[in-house]
């Protein structure tokens, strides 16, 4: 029993990683793709297009198959496949990510852009001082449900063998004849979605000084 | 150039707008002359706003030439390069129908804000402007507030100090009472009023003829993108010469807004 709860444990960091790598990626990333996808020049909106209707419009699984094999199939060259996991999850949830953030930002009223204007401000402070600060307090609900999302399709890694959670506890079931271990998966992606949930409600409370 | 030789604060010539087939501004020439009130009053879609934001920059003129303390922004259609319109406009404050203050920041900030990463300002010296401005808005207390927490006359009065904490040669009002319910539109036409006595140069895009009336130094009526009468602000409003101008104020009156 020790034995299982170790190797889970494990398999837990596994997932953590693959999530807070995702993020700590994503999350920057997804802000030149939603700039780049409201661009007037089509020649960057195009492929920023292209982008995102594949991302959105095919499986994460068959994407994390794609980003592995690949360079194989192409070249023969084989990596990581740790590495091939948190790429696929990267490129996946900045598209999403960038929907929101484009939502986000055409949400904010004209008369913003334009008082900044008049005061003189450049383009970048009004973006970083005035504009972002604003949508950051806009796409939280959004985003939390997208962070949320990410911790559960971690377990998708195990497409290309990598030992994330969820493979370590259907593994441990197989031995044992047992649901225990894919319960208590369910019970660690619970609680880990319960403190993601947490975390964004208090980022909105310390939002919430104006409206 | 005005009468005295002085240069003007804003001079307009032949400015016109088109938004693709429709010409909002035909072919307007005016000038704002140091310390002076002018009220441009007119019906609603005569091109009052548009003027505003032609001016300001925020609406790109079709042609004519803009000039703003003797710099000349626009030049029969051309802008001047990045450098000199930036500097230029600087010297114009605008305040607008509905305020669009920062809602993120503290009314302090709002006001400091633009000094400091604008005009360069250190932040004591941005914060003690600001908190003079407030005082003199009659909002000393509301530094700490959001905007969210102000009432739309207040909102307009922080408004108004964050335009002047720039020091602008002119300022000028898109509505600025608008947006407010009636028994706020007081407060703000005291404070422009207030800005008048100090003979502080205002361009004011306005519906209230009484305040145009009394406050104004010159009235102009616009009416389909074309000045359609222009002169001393009593005078055109109590005896206005022109026909569409008899015709706009006695709507006016009509209707009970004046």
């Amino acid at each position: 029993m020790t034995k299982m709860l170790e190797a889970m444990l494990e398999g837990s960091v596994v997932s953590l990683e693959i999530f807070s790598l995702t993020l700590l990626f994503a999350l920057p990333l997804a802000l030149p793709v939603a700039l780049g996808r409201m661009s007037a020049n089509r020649l960057v909106r195009a492929p920023i297009d292209l982008y995102v209707l594949v991302m959105r419009g095919t499986p994460l699984i068959l994407q994390i198959l794609f980003v592995y094999f690949a360079p194989y199939y192409l070249f023969e060259a084989s990596y990581d496949r740790f590495t091939a996991v948190v790429v696929a999850f990267t490129i996946n949830y900045a598209a999403y990510f960038a929907e929101i953030y484009r939502g986000g930002i055409q949400a904010i009223p004209r008369g913003q852009y334009e008082a900044a204007k008049v005061l003189g401000f450049t383009r970048a402070d009004t973006f970083f001082r005035i504009v972002l600060p604003q949508v950051v307090k806009r796409i939280l609900p959004a985003t939390a449900n997208e962070v949320i999302t990410l911790v559960k399709d971690t377990a998708l890694a195990q497409t290309i063998g990598v030992a994330e959670l969820f493979r370590v506890a259907q593994n441990a079931s197989a031995r044992q004849f047992s649901t225990t271990p894919i319960f208590i998966a369910g019970v660690f992606y619970f609680v880990m979605n319960w403190a993601v949930s947490e975390a964004f409600l208090r980022m909105e409370r310390r939002l919430e000084y104006y409206r | 150039m005005s009468v005295d030789g002085a240069v003007d604060v804003v001079s307009v010539e032949h400015l016109s707008k088109s938004f693709g087939d429709l010409r909002v501004l035909a072919d307007l020439s005016f000038s704002v002359h140091q310390g002076e009130v002018l009220a441009i009053i007119g019906p609603s879609g005569s091109g009052k706003s548009t003027l505003l934001r032609a001016i300001t920059h925020l609406e790109t003129a079709t042609g004519g030439s803009i000039a703003i303390c003797g710099t000349r922004i626009l030049d029969d259609g051309v802008y001047a390069d990045k450098a000199t319109l930036r500097s230029a406009l600087l010297k114009l404050g605008l305040v607008f129908q509905d305020f669009n203050l920062f809602p993120h920041f503290s009314v302090l900030r709002n006001l400091t804000e633009a000094q400091v990463r604008v005009l360069g300002r250190g932040a004591a010296q941005a914060r003690e402007v600001a908190v003079a401005l407030l005082e003199k808005m009659g909002l000393a207390g509301k530094a700490a507030a959001y905007p969210c927490e102000l009432s739309g006359g207040q909102k307009q009065r922080v408004a108004i100090a964050r335009a002047l904490a720039l020091d602008p040669q002119v300022l000028l009002f898109d509505e600025p009472t608008s947006a407010l319910d009636p028994e706020l539109t007081g407060e703000i036409l005291e404070v422009l009023r207030g800005l008048a006595a100090e003979k502080m140069t205002m361009v004011v895009v306005t519906h209230e003829m009484g305040f145009a009336r009394d406050v104004a130094d010159r009235a102009m009526l616009i009416d389909a993108g074309l000045i359609v009468e222009e002169g001393p602000a009593r005078e055109l409003i109590d005896n206005p010469r022109n026909e569409r101008t008899r015709a706009f104020l006695k709507r006016f009156s009509r209707s009970g807004r004046t």
